[in-house]
């Protein structure tokens, strides 16, 4: 038995081998809905028989003829274009304004109520869902000429400003004053001692802002749902939604398309697990 | 620059730039949250249809709410799902955690995997789910004669929610399991030393040593988790869209559906309002009642 912080280091090796076999078999769970996935998009409707291995067996030929379909259907590159500009400008923007934000409140919520009463009125944003501001939105949008992707981004920018503030000001804890005030000394002035200071300084809360903002708003659906509605713009899930009528009961370029849709998010998990599972604790721990 | 003192000292120039640079930030938030969720008031206050001309009817749609067989049954099916979701997923995910927290072989692997979920947008994953609800379980039924599984779960309005549990607890549980891993690697060695010298072992182990220690990380799971479960959208939108005979509309299924294209836009922000105050109710609560828990300790 070891002594690490574990429950396991004291249960034995017997129980660990266990629990181990139980736990490669709950993984099944999860890998048998991508598996089937990735078996229906290869498959011709054809093969496409009503028992289990009409859906399961292995297709009888390797081609990439759905994709190409489902790629031309539902305009891929359109729609993965569209996801790419809307997250990257997304996550962009929040890390400069909303580090900036929460910095700004956080150095001064000690010495000015205003501070620290908007530090309280951004935060409890987070207690209001976009299901509720939906329809005013939508008004709003079209009304100021939003309603599209820059609509879109200056939505997203304002819907997770309560949650990037309280991560950003709680990690200013972490960053020692005495780094501002020499800079003060050194005769730097407030905005060249922020970007050259203090930005550089919240590197690791910016990957953490980066993870959440990117993956909340590469799977959302509502928003560019009811604000872009009417227009062809589409994003990579909300041209699933929108070419369901076109798939019909072609199962297989529908397949085709969702798992081309779930692939970049995929792959991007692959290359950067570690710091996705981090920024996902750390978002929520803190 | 001063780092401590009293509040609101003088205004030094330093503070003055500081709030120049807030003030920007706040007409932002004002315009885009604020404003919108007076508008939604507002609109609640009318018999608007989302076009057209509308007049003022008092605190009426307020009034019909409480009447309205709709909205109550999509508040019913919210909470149930809420409800549901929030023990399914925490039970479970505390179990996957205590697995994964032990000295097992391919630990990493098997972490990385049961994360996957996560990542995945709701409602593509409803859209494959949806398939192996309609046709890959009954012919499991067929095959093996298990009745149940022989109907499609989405076909009846008295099934069809266990499969919006199934798809949201399939995603849920991903993020809750590694939010308590992270929980239980706070656990320092020396609290089991100790117990195992007291002889303390198995459940009472976990319930008198490991879960009072994890308590802050059980509160955060149980708010992220009812919090996302009282929005189900996605899943709505790609399993059930609301049916079958309006079994399935959650309260943001509802609001969408009636509101955006069902000509009840002044109803439908009144339901909307009413749902933010909801909201804000239940998270108060429970931040009352768990945080105070978390003090006693």
């Amino acid at each position: 038995m070891d002594k690490k912080g574990s429950e396991g280091a004291v249960g034995g090796k017997a129980v660990n081998n266990i629990i181990n076999v139980l736990l490669a078999i709950g993984c099944l769970t999860i890998l048998f809905p991508l598996y089937m996935t990735i078996i229906i998009a290869f498959k011709k409707p054809s093969e496409m028989t009503n028992d289990v291995a009409g859906a399961l067996g292995f297709p009888a030929n390797w081609n990439f003829d759905n994709f190409v379909e489902a790629m031309r259907v539902t305009d891929f590159w359109r729609s993965l274009g569209n996801s790419l500009l809307l997250t990257g400008v997304t996550v962009i923007i929040c890390i400069l304004l909303h580090s900036l934000a929460g910095y700004v409140i956080g150095r001064k919520m000690a010495r000015h109520k205003i501070f620290q009463t908007s530090y309280f009125y951004i935060v409890s944003g987070m207690f209001v869902p976009f299901a509720v501001l939906m329809m005013p939105l939508v008004k709003q949008t079209s009304q100021l000429g939003l309603a599209n992707r820059a609509g879109v981004i200056l939505l997203y920018v304002v819907f997770f400003m309560p949650m990037n503030v309280l991560l950003y000001s709680g990690y200013l804890r972490n960053i020692p004053i005495a780094l501002e005030e020499a800079a003060c000394v050194d005769g730097a002035g407030v905005w060249q001692t922020y970007w050259k200071i203090i930005f550089p300084n919240m590197k690791p809360m910016h990957a953490t802002v980066a993870v959440l903002t990117a993956m909340s708003t590469w799977n959302d659906v509502m928003t560019p749902l009811v604000i872009m509605s009417g227009s062809d713009v589409n994003t990579l899930p909300l041209a699933q939604l929108n070419f369901q009528s076109q798939f019909g009961t072609n199962y297989n370029l529908a397949f085709a398309s969702y798992l081309l849709a779930l692939l970049p998010i995929l792959v991007f998990y692959i290359v950067c697990q570690k710091q996705i599972i981090n920024g996902v604790v750390n978002g929520a721990v803190k | 620059m001063e780092s401590s003192g009293k509040r609101d000292k003088a205004w030094t120039k330093n503070d003055k730039i500081f709030l120049g640079m807030l003030i920007p930030v706040l007409i932002l938030f004002f315009c885009f949250n604020t404003l919108p969720l007076l508008k939604g008031f507002y609109y609640g206050l009318t018999n608007y249809r989302g076009y057209g001309d509308y007049d003022f009817v008092g605190l009426r749609n307020f009034a019909d709410l409480f009447s309205d067989l709709r909205v109550g049954k999509s508040y019913l099916f919210t909470f149930k799902y809420a409800v549901v979701m929030t023990i399914a997923v925490n039970v479970i995910s505390l179990i996957l955690a205590l697995g994964l927290n032990r000295e097992i072989r391919a630990k990493s692997a098997l972490r990385g995997i049961y994360f996957v979920p996560n990542i995945l947008g709701g409602l593509v994953v409803g859209y494959i789910f949806s398939f192996i609800f309609t046709y890959i379980l009954p012919a499991v039924g067929e095959a093996t004669g298990i009745g149940f599984l022989q109907n499609s779960l989405l076909a009846s309005s008295k099934t069809a929610w266990i499969a919006i549990v199934i798809v949201g607890a399939w995603q849920g549980i991903a993020m809750n399991t590694i939010i308590y891993i992270s929980g239980l690697q706070t656990v320092p060695a020396e609290v089991y030393e100790a117990g195992m010298i007291d002889g303390v072992s198995g459940w009472k182990k976990f319930w008198n040593l490991t879960f009072p220690l994890i308590l802050p990380f059980f509160t955060i799971n149980l708010v992220l988790c009812m919090k996302n479960a009282l929005m189900v959208f996605d899943q709505i939108m790609s399993l059930t869209k609301g049916g079958p005979s309006q079994s399935t509309e959650s309260i943001s299924y509802l609001i969408y559906n009636n509101g955006m294209s069902g000509g009840q836009f002044g109803f439908q922000s009144a339901n909307a309002f009413v749902f933010f105050l909801v909201i804000v109710i239940i998270s108060f609560l429970q931040m009352k009642f768990l945080g105070g828990k978390e003090e006693q300790l």
